[in-house]
């Protein structure tokens, strides 16, 4: 486990040797954008309102306030399930530019795809941990796609040290979450054989 | 842009209704940001016994989390989820009849207070109300408790990661108990991981699939450390419990020495051609609440030690 600390703009060169496992920080850009979103992009071919080549998205719904001034405030921000992106994701990597895709649990083969081909890298935040996450949010400098209510919005965020965000796709596409799957799923069988035995409660 | 809009007509409370659905809307903001208590004792013992540097940043990335959310008075969790309510309700409580409209004034206030996130999506339509509530949403599920005049009430802010691994089926007897432990073991690996473990597995058998849904999440309202009151349900929960934290999810599903926060089982009685077996999972901001109130409206919060209203 070693610790980075990126800045937006990110080059390839940058995460060139950070591998799953490792915990990276991030300062400067990070645009929220989940399921509707990559759905317009990818299936309705419309350009994402916001330039994130070389930033990050978070896939995330968060709680946002407006103020009285109109200006928004970031309440609480956390990841959502990554894996609902994975459709989409490798195809929204090569149209955006995207280096770091922030989220939740593990991704799929086209996201490790991206993750390889575009040197791109994807990150869970520990999820749940929402007003720590919004604490990293200095200021939210924009909101685009409105229309789609408070937690689809592509809310920019500009950020300083957004983490621990560990790593799980790395730019050899590498999946920390399948590892560990294979891992998960032996040690399930065991148990089920062993459980099994102990509950013939019908007799 | 979508252009519909949900209509909603706040009902005129009585005064004693008023009073009620304000120390509701008090109660939810805490519980939106507080976890209860048999909660909260079972996430120090875990993290004491995650150490590992990955798990114990984890773990700690959460305690400072609930102590900034207390401190900033914000929801710890962004998913603030669909709101549901179950009670057990007296025939004489006086507020019976407008319940309903109490709860559901409740939501639509708190959710501007504390502030919660819109979750209410209408179905088919395709939109969100923007009030967190909607057709049939808050749920509110309402059980009679004879002629007494108590309501005892369950608050539980129901995630999308943790609700979405819910599955429930009927299986035959055939199957036996066997088929339960595939059933749950199974859908740990898959969807668990990503419900934010540590988790509360909440196990329902009964005789249909809706039954056995509903017992599951029943599971969920008990404290973390209960045990079922029959020996043989007891002797499952305590197996799945070993056996799921054998597989070692950890924090975050990213691996680690434990899965849950614990195993409950809600059981009632079956067809005899059918075993009904429902799961529902609950993450580790399981934030959820419990209220007891008498006729006068005097409470007790027996899952927040020394919190008021
Ligand atoms: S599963 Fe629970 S902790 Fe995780 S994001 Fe959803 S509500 Fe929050």
């Amino acid at each position: 486990m070693r610790e980075f600390h990126l800045k937006t703009p990110i080059k390839d060169e940058d995460i060139a040797d950070i591998r799953i496992g490792d915990i990276v920080y991030l300062d400067g850009i990070i645009v929220t954008c989940r399921d509707v979103a990559h759905r317009r992009v990818v299936e309705e071919k419309r350009p994402l309102p916001v330039d994130v080549r070389g930033k990050a998205i978070l896939h995330a719904g968060p709680i946002v306030r407006q103020k009285e001034d109109g200006s928004y405030e970031m309440v609480a921000v956390g990841p959502t399930t990554s894996s609902r992106m994975e459709k989409f994701e490798e195809q929204f990597v090569k149209e955006t530019g995207v280096k770091l895709i922030v989220g939740k649990g593990g991704m799929g083969p086209g996201t490790e795809r991206a993750c390889k081909n575009y040197k791109a890298l994807h990150l869970v935040y520990p999820a749940g941990n929402a007003v720590y996450a919004a604490t990293k949010v200095e200021r939210i400098i924009d909101a685009q796609w409105k229309d789609l209510g408070m937690p689809e919005t592509l809310w920019v965020n500009q950020v300083r040290d957004f983490g621990p965000l560990i790593v799980s796709i790395d730019t050899n596409g590498d999946n920390l979450f399948e590892k560990n799957k294979v891992e998960f799923n032996r040690r399930k069988e065991e148990k089920i054989k062993e459980i099994s035995k102990q509950v013939s409660f019908i007799k | 842009m979508s252009t519909l809009t949900y209509e909603y007509e706040p009902k005129t409370l009585s005064p004693q209704a008023t009073k009620l659905r304000d120390m509701l809307v008090s109660y939810m903001k805490i519980v939106s940001r507080r976890l209860p208590d048999d909660v909260s004792k079972k996430l120090v013992e875990l993290s004491k016994i995650e150490v590992d540097p990955l798990q114990e940043l984890v773990y700690s990335t959460m305690k400072e989390n609930q102590m900034l959310a207390e401190k900033l008075k914000r929801p710890s969790c962004q998913d603030t989820g669909v709101v549901q309510f179950f009670l057990k309700v007296g025939s004489n409580f006086p507020l019976l009849a407008e319940l309903n409209d109490i709860l559901t004034d409740t939501v639509v206030q708190v959710t501007k207070e504390a502030p919660l996130r819109h979750n209410a999506v209408q179905t088919f339509d395709e939109f969100n109300t923007g009030l967190n509530i909607g057709k049939g949403v808050p749920n509110i599920i309402t059980e009679i408790d004879g002629d007494s005049d108590k309501l005892d009430m369950y608050v539980y802010l129901a995630g999308g990661g943790c609700s979405l691994p819910g599955i429930a089926k009927v299986l035959m007897p055939g199957e036996g108990y066997e088929g339960i432990v595939r059933f749950v073991m199974d859908q740990m690996t898959s969807y668990g991981i990503n419900a934010c473990p540590p988790l509360l597995v909440g196990i329902g058998v009964a005789n249909s699939v809706e039954m056995a849904a509903m017992n599951s999440k029943l599971a969920l309202m008990r404290r973390v450390d209960s045990v079922s009151p029959n020996a043989n349900a007891a002797k499952m929960e305590r197996l799945f419990e070993d056996g799921i934290n054998y597989i070692g999810l950890g924090p975050q599903g990213l691996g680690g020495k434990k899965s849950v926060m614990g195993v409950n089982i809600v059981n009632t009685a079956r067809h005899p051609s059918t075993i009904g077996v429902g799961l529902s999972l609950g993450c580790w901001s399981h934030r959820r609440g419990r209220i007891i109130l008498d006729k006068d409206l005097n409470y007790e919060l027996p899952l927040n030690k020394g919190v008021e209203l």
